[in-house]
């Protein structure tokens, strides 16, 4: 699978991440080049073959709905790069 | 005291705790000739992103005072190095990325909690690839890290800063993570030991989170008695890691002088061909040869699926690292452009800008996998490998009780030769990738030196058999002195 420009500004926007239009071509052949490794898959035959999402055979835990963590919102805000009156301050989003 | 041989750099765990238990050094003193040792090599390594010196001080004074009380703990005042990747309280956790430059990490991961409760000193956090995707320790923000065997070469990755402190004997011991070799090779490419516990051996909470079903901390360090030492702490069941496994952890300690007569090793035909290079083969064989000795038996065995580990493995860890990395959006911490123009340009140009180009490629392969109309093709197919893989490695558990072969394919390689080329890149990890696909132990271990130039040795274990690796790691380590070699830098 060979990936175009338009490919690849569409997996960027998907992604959220800024592709310039200068740097499209070489992406795209990078990309291009990792699916062609990627795809050395095919020679595998799956068919039947369950999928392992997790190494180990292991029953997701539960815990008892309980508060187990204090209020720390001074300091996570402290690292945070916008704040006011404890929110975090983004661009405007609703006119 | 006099002479190279006993020198305080080149001691082990044991011999220094007995030595500050007898009062005949302080920790205080430790940290103060490490520290120089910083100041004087690391300059040419870049291994450290951040040193805690003032830090690194107090706590040796605090070490000191629990020695002298009594404390018999065998990590009591050693002073240790943390990859960049394990958050720490109030100290700058970049993970090799400009993303996370700014970022003081407001809690301790749990290897680096216990590894303070346990009384070890902290001199400082390892430069590594940018979020620990790379093979080499190029990547990162902070400029690449340099081997101590020869400075124009990588130390390997995305450890490498971990495994050029403790190479170049700037740190005892130090943590790294392995997602598809990341211990292990800069191990390997540096000399020294590195271990890769079973998935969920030691938690992951506070470890920033690359490819979550694969990444797994662990210990490196210049022998398998000081790596065992080490995993002893950090390993464990840990209620705020939802995979963290509920195992016992034994004495590894005690376990590593056991005889290893008989032990079953098995030798898989797929690791020695894919373009493992002849002086690493021949150094390869020397050391099975020495397993030999030891009375181990050695069998021919295969793994017809593990060519496929590279390609399964560059879907599942970009997938999954295309999930992770989503967090970082510029609003609750990290980097944020300047002067957003609307909430999308914040989340694309904050990514654009903090993110380094490897770390794209993933998150662009990774979306571009999970997409409408691709997961199937991809992530599915992975998942079905993935399987398949550890079908491989359950059938050859059944006729041996460990695998041997090379840890990389290569010795070190030279700063800038592969780095604009990923996909050579990725095949540094041939070997490596399956254990984590698996979700097994695996330990490189120093074999002869080719050409001048360290060799790792690759075992890999059943689940949760980390004791009988490092002992028959610390058998080899007995009869041979291949991890004794000291890079002419640090001598």
């Amino acid at each position: 699978m060979s990936l175009e420009r338009a490919d690849v500004e569409k997996i960027a926007h998907l992604a959220r991440l800024a592709v310039s239009e200068t740097e499209l071509e070489e992406v795209a052949r990078d990309l291009s080049n990792i699916l062609a490794l990627v795809e050395q898959m095919g020679i595998a035959d799956t068919r039947g073959v369950a999928p392992l999402a997790h190494p180990l055979h292991m029953a997701q835990r539960l815990r008892p709905d309980a508060v187990s963590e204090g209020d720390q919102r001074e300091k996570f805000q402290s690292i945070a790069p916008l704040i006011e009156a404890g929110l975090y301050l983004v661009p405007k989003v609703i006119e | 005291m006099q002479g190279n041989a006993m020198s305080l750099h080149e001691r082990t765990i044991a011999e220094l705790g007995a030595g500050l238990r007898r009062g005949e050094l302080s920790s205080v003193e430790l940290v103060g000739h490490f520290l120089a040792r910083i100041e004087r090599l690391d300059p040419g390594l870049n291994a450290f992103i951040t040193l805690t010196a003032e830090q690194a001080l107090r706590d040796a004074a605090a070490a000191d005072e629990r020695i002298r009380a009594g404390d018999p703990g065998p990590l009591v005042g050693i002073p240790i190095v943390h990859k960049d990747i394990f958050c720490t309280d109030g100290v700058r956790t970049s993970c090799g990325s400009r993303m996370l430059d700014s970022f003081a990490a407001p809690y301790d991961a749990t290897v680096v909690a216990r590894l303070k409760a346990a009384g070890a000193v902290m001199l400082g956090k390892a430069n590594m690839d940018e979020f620990a995707m790379g093979s080499s320790s190029e990547t990162s923000w902070y400029g690449p890290v340099r081997n101590p065997w020869d400075l124009q070469r990588v130390p390997g990755g995305s450890s490498g800063g971990s495994a050029a402190a403790v190479a170049a004997r700037l740190a005892v011991a130090a943590t790294g993570t392995d997602t598809g070799g990341s211990i292990r090779q800069p191990a390997a490419l540096t000399g020294i030991t590195g271990l890769k516990p079973t998935y969920g051996r030691v938690s992951r909470y506070g470890m920033i989170a690359f490819a979550s079903s694969l990444d797994q901390g662990g210990p490196m360090a210049r022998s398998a008695a000081d790596v065992a030492a080490v995993l002893r702490v950090i390993a464990g069941f840990d209620p705020r890691d939802s995979t963290s496994a509920e195992e016992p952890v034994p004495d590894y300690t005690a376990a590593l002088a056991e005889d290893i007569r008989g032990l079953r090793v098995g030798l898989p035909r797929e690791y020695f061909e894919g373009g493992l290079t002849a002086p690493v083969a021949r150094s390869i064989e020397a050391a099975i040869q020495e397993l030999r000795r030891l009375a181990a038996e050695p069998v021919e065995i295969s793994l017809p699926n593990a060519p496929l580990s590279v390609p399964a493995y560059y879907v599942v860890a970009p997938a999954e690292c295309s999930s992770n990395l989503a967090r970082f959006d510029g609003v609750r911490f990290g980097h944020r452009c300047a002067d957003p123009r609307d909430l999308e340009d914040l989340y694309k140009r904050s990514r654009a800008e903090g993110f380094g180009a490897e770390v794209k490629r993933r998150i662009l392969i990774g979306t571009y996998a999970l997409s409408a109309g691709y997961y199937n093709a991809y992530y599915l197919k992975a998942q079905q490998i993935r399987h398949l893989i550890s079908d491989d490695f359950r059938r050859a558990f059944e006729r041996v009780d460990l695998i041997a072969g090379p840890t990389s394919p290569t010795t070190a390689f030279g700063l800038g030769e592969k780095v604009d080329d990923p996909v050579t890149m990725y095949l540094n990890d041939i070997y490596t990738i399956a254990a984590n696909l698996a979700g097994l132990p695996a330990i490189s271990v120093p074999a002869p030196m080719a050409d001048g130039l360290p060799v790792g040795l690759q075992l890999i274990g059943d689940y949760f058999g980390e004791s009988r690796l490092l002992n028959a790691a610390h058998r080899l380590q007995q009869v041979t002195d291949w991890h004794r070699a000291v890079p002419p830098m640090a001598a």
